[in-house]
């Protein structure tokens, strides 16, 4: 299997490798699941921000072929906002929160469809490839408003949504304030806004493109992982 | 073989034992408190255990929703929470349970994927200690353990050597315990472990990329016990090495809580 390239060089800005998704940060995430938030397992909604670590394996590029397990159907396609940090950024205020912003980057939040939100979901998340970024990171002096960039994702060249980062539970400040009060970024550390209540779906074979206004297009191509394992040793 | 980082005189230090403390490649020989200590690897991605030991899953039966359980409880930490030995770890004032887990630590030092078990030990290049603090006023239900409970800054402390997997002839018969203040309060046997290694290399190598540098720590045993401001804390496993951190309160780190002011 080819491995992924990291994007880790993305003009204008060279990205740390380091990424933290948010998760559940669309209010729609929550009001899908109804009573089931107030019972067992969660027995109540989200406190403190729900994050995810995207590592090194997780990374790819735009362009890049992201393999698809044998036998997984669809796979969910997250549209993100990725924002990039340009400065050390520890207990972070709301208030300054945009000033440690270097740029803004689209990302994909793959991931095999997922039951349940109790448990950390790296097996079906965190697999090689399901986390492209790209196609460049445009300097946040050209983004006026992150919270509030339409986006649309496309699937074999057909577009299936048509979204928006408005209305997050928390924005791009409150998110780094949030986060940066137990967890400090570094320059090219990326943090994702995370994906939209709804996703689309694709699978092996197909194409998928997600576009942000003023950001680009970012593409990846589905790809089946060959049923026998290349590299058993 | 065993190996630490370790800064000195302004430079980041590859570093040996000596009887005297440890010696540098550049032939210095130091104190063990003569350097700062640094994570004695690269470390790559993070890979952590949550509920790896029988005794553990008992000890926490009672606050867990969901006992039963299907598959290895896998969970990642970013570069941030990485400490060395002989540093000073956070506890925000105000929480109630902040605990120690001693883990044995296990370095991958070749490309895995897909690898079987029969195979898995191969991609072992060797083993250090971990204090895998956890603060469990932040626990929730969503992802859990959450970031915020588990991936704090300084939270995750490693070393103080890399010890080559060819000087550990067993890694599953290997005794853990932790010393607060001196006094003993976790003991285990990494032979308790549920998933061993080689289950977990296969485990993970079947949906992700391991590579040289990556960490698996391996989960800890029952004898999770409080912790507070000023407390010594030694995590030490048989052969691997013997891991100090000092617990220190809000105001080292020029932050403090108003008095009656919840954390939230």
């Amino acid at each position: 299997m080819a491995t992924p390239h990291l994007p880790f060089d993305v003009p204008p800005y060279r990205l740390s490798g380091a990424v933290y998704g948010a998760l559940l940060n669309d209010p729609a995430q929550l009001v899908a699941l109804g009573d089931a938030v107030h019972q067992p397992p969660y027995r109540a909604p989200p406190q403190a921000p729900v994050l995810e670590v995207k590592p090194r394996h997780t990374l790819s590029g735009d362009g890049d072929d992201v393999f698809v397990p044998v036998g997984a159907g669809e796979i969910e396609i997250g549209a993100s906002l990725g924002i990039v940090v340009g400065t050390v950024a520890c207990r972070v205020s709301m208030a300054q929160a945009l000033d440690v912003v270097a740029g803004y980057v689209i990302a994909g939040d793959l991931g095999l469809p997922l039951g349940s939100h109790y448990r950390p979901s790296v097996r079906l998340k965190a697999r090689d490839g399901f986390c492209p970024l790209g196609p460049r990171v445009v300097p946040a002096a050209e983004v006026p408003n992150p919270d509030a960039l339409v986006f649309e994702v496309s699937v074999a060249d057909e577009v299936v949504q048509r979204g928006t980062t408005a209305g997050r539970i928390r924005g791009v400040a409150r998110l780094i304030a949030e986060v940066t009060e137990f967890m400090t970024l570094l320059p090219g550390d990326v943090l994702l806004l995370g994906r939209p209540g709804a996703v689309p779906l694709a699978r092996a074979g197909q194409s998928v493109a997600i576009a942000f206004a003023g950001l680009g297009r970012l593409h990846v191509r589905l790809v089946a992982e060959a049923p026998v394992a290349g590299q058993r040793a | 073989m065993r190996t630490a980082r370790v800064a000195y005189g302004g430079a980041i230090h590859h570093a040996v034992p000596h009887e005297r403390g440890l010696r540098l490649a550049d032939g210095r020989v130091l104190a063990e408190d003569a350097v700062a200590w640094l994570p004695p690897f690269e470390v790559g991605t993070v890979i952590a255990l949550g509920l790896n030991y029988g005794n553990h899953v008992r000890e926490l039966a009672r606050e867990l929703t969901v006992t039963s359980q299907d598959e290895p409880l896998v969970f990642f930490k970013g570069r941030g929470t990485l400490i060395g030995p002989r540093g000073f770890t956070q506890r925000p004032d105000g929480v109630k349970f902040m605990h120690y887990e001693c883990e044995l630590a296990v370095v991958i030092g070749k490309t895995a994927r897909k690898v079987g078990r029969a195979a898995a030990m191969h991609h072992v290049a060797g083993y250090t200690v971990c204090n895998d603090y956890a603060i469990r006023d932040y626990l929730e239900n969503w992802y859990r353990p959450n970031l915020r409970a588990k991936n704090r800054d300084g939270c995750t402390v490693l070393g103080p050597w890399f010890v080559d997997a060819a000087d550990v002839p067993d890694p599953h018969a290997l005794a853990l315990r932790t010393l607060v203040n001196g006094k003993v309060v976790q003991q285990g046997n990494t032979a308790d472990l549920i998933n061993d290694i080689p289950a977990l290399i296969e485990y993970l190598s079947e949906f992700m990329t391991l590579q040289a540098g990556d960490v698996i720590l391996t989960g800890t045993p029952e004898g999770v016990s409080n912790v507070d401001a000023g407390d010594e804390v030694v995590t030490e496993i048989e052969g691997i090495g013997r891991l100090v951190n000092t617990i220190v309160g809000d105001e080292a780190f020029g932050r403090s809580v108003a008095p009656g002011r919840e954390p939230q």
